[in-house]
C-alpha cells in the first residue's frame, strides 16, 4: 500500500491528511480554472484515501510522474495508445486492481495520486489542457484510469468481466471498483448485480460515494435509489453502510472480506457530505454538481479559504 | 416465387462452433436467453467453463465481454443483430469499439429472414456498426461462409461484428474457398451493368443474373462479405468496367450499408455511374414469410430484373416463372477466382 507523503504511521491520520490536501488541491484548481467538480473532492476525499492507503494492495506505480501527453485513441494501427493503469502499479496475480467509474471525478483522482505520490505535482498543470492526458472528464487514458467509463455503469460490468478473466487465471488479486450513487439510476447497474451474483464473483468489491447529488440537483428530486442498501442486498451483494469520512469504517469491511471465501460482490456504500470541509459550497444546495464561481465576491471568498487551509496545514 | 433446390447444411454455425473452438482455450461464448436460438447450444453442452449465460441484459453482457477481451479472452457475443445493434449501441461504442477490444459480436437474423416482425428484424445493423472506429463488419452469404468466418473474424486485431445465418443454409460456394477478408468474391465478369450483393441477396441475385444472361446482357457480378473495412480495389474496378451502371443488393435498409458503402466509394473516386440500391427503402417491415417479405420490399430476384431494366433501358420479358427455373448449384471452386 502506498507510502503517503504524510508521514503519520496511523492510517486513520494518514488518510485524515491525504483527504484535506486532496480537497486544497481541487479547491486551488477550481479557482484556477475559475470551475470545477468541487464538492465531489468533498464526499469522496476519505474513500479514494482509504482505498489507496488501507484498501487495495497494490505494488508501485510503473509510470511516469509527469503524465504522458495523449497518444491517440486505441486502434489496430496505433500500437502506442496506452491506459493509465501503470499509475496504480503492475499486473500481478496477486495484485489488486482499481477501475474507476465516475470519471467527472478525475481531478480527485488526480490529486489523490499526487498525495500518495504515485504522481508528480506538476502534472496538473497539464490538467483540461490541449493534447494532454490529464482530462477534465478522464478517459483509460488519463492517469489512474484503466477503462472508459464515463458513459455511467459501464464499468462496473467491465470490472465484472476482468474479474470474472481473473477467476478463470486462478488470479487471488481483488477488483476494486468506485462508484457514485447516481449511476444506480442506469439500469446497466442493476444488470451488472444480477450478473456477479449469479455468476457468484466474489473477489469483486464496489466502494459507492453515496453523496445523494446529481447533476440537475439532489437525487431525491431527480430520481430516488433508495433504499440503496436494501436493493443491493436483494440483487444478491454484502453490503455495509458506513460513514463515508470515517476511514476505519471504510477500511474494515474490505480487511474483514479479504479473510474468507467468497461467491458475491462487497458494497460499501460510503454515505458522504458533499460540502464536507468546504462549508461555503453549502449556500449553493442543492446544484453542487459542477462549481463555477458567481462573481469576484465569491471568487474572493473561496481564495481566502484556500488561504486558510493553506495555513492550517502548514 | 418457389426456389429451384440447392445443397443446404443443417446449422453450420453450431456444428462449426464446436469443432473450431475445441483447441481455442481463449474462446468465450456469452448468451442472452437464445442460446440455442444461436446455435450456441453445442458450444456450450461441450465446453460448460467456456459459455456464460448473461440472461436477458445486453448493455452488461457488452461491457462484461470488454472486461473479458481485456484480460486475453475473446468473447463470441451470441444474440440477435438487433439486440446487439439497438439496446446495447453504447455499450458496444464505449465499452468495445473505443478501446479496439477483440470482442466478436455474433448476431443473428439478419433483415428480413425472420417472421418475428420489426423487433426482430435487423434492418440497420450494417449502417450502426459501420459507423463505429475500430469495427469490422462481416456478412455471411451461405454455410461456407458460416464455417469460414470464425477464423477471418478472429485473424482481426479488434472488434468485429458478424451477421451469420442459422439453420438450414444453402451452399453457394466450395467450402475449399473460405470467406476472405476484404475479398469480395466474383461471380461473374461482363460489360453492361455490375451487380453487387450481400448476405442472403446473393442467392436471389444469382437467379437474376443468370436469367439476365440468357436475354442477352452482360452482367459483372461480385459477392460482397467484408462490409467495413470497404477497400478492395475489384469493386471500383468492377463498376468501372461497366456500361451501364451497378445495383446493390442488401438485406438491409438501403441507408448506411452495402448501397451506402458502393455510393460513397464512387463518389470518392470520381466514377460517375449511376448506382440503383436495392434493400429497404426508409422502411420498416413486419412479421410474415421470408419469400413473401422479400417479393414486398424488392428483394428478391424479379426487383433486380426490373432493376437491370431500369439501368439499361432494356425490356427483357422476364417472368417469375423464368426466374424460378433457374437451377442453382454450388459454385465449384473451378468458377471462383478469390486466388487471382
Amino acid at each position: 500500500m502506498d507510502q503517503a507523503r504524510f508521514p503519520s504511521p496511523d492510517p486513520r491520520t494518514q488518510v485524515g491528511q491525504v483527504a484535506a490536501a486532496v480537497r486544497r488541491r481541487v479547491l486551488e484548481h477550481t479557482l484556477l480554472h475559475n470551475g470545477g467538480y468541487l464538492s465531489q473532492a468533498c464526499s469522496a476525499a476519505e474513500v479514494l484515501a482509504t482505498l489507496y492507503l488501507r484498501v487495495m494492495r497494490l505494488g508501485p506505480s510503473q509510470a511516469p510522474l509527469t503524465p504522458r501527453p495523449f497518444a491517440g485513441v486505441p486502434g489496430a494501427d496505433n500500437p502506442a495508445s496506452f491506459t493509465g493503469a501503470d499509475y496504480n502499479g503492475p499486473r500481478a496475480p496477486e495484485l489488486d486492481r482499481f477501475i474507476f467509474s465516475p470519471v467527472h471525478y478525475a481531478l480527485v483522482l488526480y490529486s489523490l495520486l499526487i498525495e500518495v505520490g504515485r504522481l508528480g505535482p506538476a502534472a496538473l498543470a497539464q490538467f483540461n489542457q490541449d493534447g494532454s492526458t490529464v482530462e477534465l472528464i478522464g478517459a483509460e487514458h488519463s492517469p489512474g484510469h484503466e477503462v472508459t467509463a464515463g458513459s455511467l455503469a459501464q464499468a462496473i460490468s467491465q470490472a465484472g468481466g476482468i474479474a470474472l478473466a481473473r477467476r478463470l487465471r486462478g488470479e487471488p488479486g481483488w477488483v476494486w471498483v468506485f462508484m457514485s450513487d447516481g449511476e444506480f439510476q442506469e439500469g446497466q447497474a442493476w444488470e451488472a448485480f444480477a450478473a456477479l451474483a449469479h455468476h457468484r464473483i466474489g473477489r469483486l468489491g464496489v466502494y459507492v460515494d453515496a453523496n445523494a447529488q446529481q447533476c440537475d440537483g439532489a437525487m431525491a428530486s431527480v430520481m430516488t435509489i433508495e433504499p440503496l442498501a436494501a436493493r443491493l442486498r436483494a440483487f444478491g451483494a454484502e453490503v455495509h453502510e458506513v460513514d463515508g469520512h470515517d476511514s476505519d469504517a471504510l477500511a474494515a469491511p474490505a480487511a474483514a472480506a479479504r479473510t474468507t471465501d467468497r461467491d458475491r460482490p462487497l458494497v460499501v456504500i460510503a454515505r458522504t457530505d458533499p460540502c464536507r470541509g468546504i462549508d461555503l459550497l453549502r449556500a449553493r444546495a442543492p446544484k453542487l454538481h459542477y462549481v463555477r464561481f458567481k462573481g469576484e465576491q465569491e471568487f474572493a471568498e473561496y481564495s481566502q479559504l484556500l488561504a486558510t487551509l493553506r495555513e492550517a496545514a502548514a | 416465387m418457389t426456389t429451384t433446390p440447392i445443397e443446404t447444411v443443417q446449422r453450420p454455425h453450431g456444428v462449426n462452433l464446436v469443432r473450431w473452438a475445441k483447441d481455442r482455450p481463449e474462446v468465450l461464448v456469452l448468451s442472452a436467453d437464445l442460446t440455442a436460438s444461436c446455435e450456441a447450444d453445442g458450444f456450450r453442452d461441450a465446453y460448460p467453463d467456456r459459455f456464460f449465460s448473461m440472461g436477458m441484459a445486453e448493455q452488461n453482457m457488452m461491457s462484461f465481454a470488454a472486461g473479458l477481451a481485456r484480460e486475453g479472452f475473446t468473447p463470441f457475443v451470441h444474440t440477435f443483430a438487433v439486440f446487439i445493434c439497438r439496446r446495447p449501441f453504447d455499450q458496444v461504442a464505449m465499452s468495445i469499439a473505443y478501446p479496439n477490444l477483440p470482442v466478436r459480436l455474433i448476431g443473428f437474423l439478419p433483415g428480413l429472414t425472420t417472421a418475428g416482425g420489426v423487433t426482430h428484424q435487423a434492418i440497420d445493423d450494417v449502417a450502426l456498426m459501420r459507423l463505429l472506429p475500430n469495427m469490422t463488419v462481416l456478412e455471411c452469404g451461405d454455410a461456407t461462409e458460416v464455417e469460414s468466418v470464425l477464423d477471418a473474424a478472429q485473424a482481426i486485431n479488434g472488434p468485429v461484428y458478424v451477421r451469420m445465418l442459422r439453420g438450414e443454409v444453402p451452399r453457394l460456394f466450395d467450402p475449399g474457398a473460405p470467406l476472405r477478408l476484404g475479398q469480395a468474391r466474383p461471380l461473374g465478369a461482363g460489360g453492361d451493368l455490375a451487380v453487387l450483393s450481400t448476405g442472403i441477396c446473393t442467392e436471389e441475385a444469382l437467379r437474376a443474373t443468370a436469367a439476365l444472361r440468357a436475354a442477352g446482357l452482360a452482367v459483372a457480378h461480385l459477392h460482397v462479405s467484408t462490409l467495413k473495412p470497404f477497400t478492395d480495389p475489384l469493386i471500383l474496378e468492377t463498376i468501372a468496367g461497366v456500361r451501364h451502371g451497378v445495383i446493390t443488393m442488401e438485406n438491409h435498409g438501403i441507408i448506411g450499408g452495402l448501397g451506402s458503402a458502393v455510393a460513397e466509394s464512387l463518389a470518392e473516386a470520381g466514377l460517375g455511374k449511376r448506382l440503383i440500391r436495392l434493400g429497404l427503402r426508409d422502411t420498416y417491415a413486419h412479421g410474415a414469410g421470408r419469400d413473401y417479405l422479400l417479393r414486398e420490399y424488392g428483394l428478391d430476384a424479379m426487383a433486380l430484373v426490373r432493376a437491370a431494366e431500369d439501368l439499361t433501358g432494356a425490356r427483357l420479358g422476364l417472368t417469375e416463372a423464368a426466374l424460378a427455373e433457374v437451377r442453382l448449384e454450388t459454385l465449384a471452386t473451378a468458377d471462383k477466382t478469390e486466388d487471382l
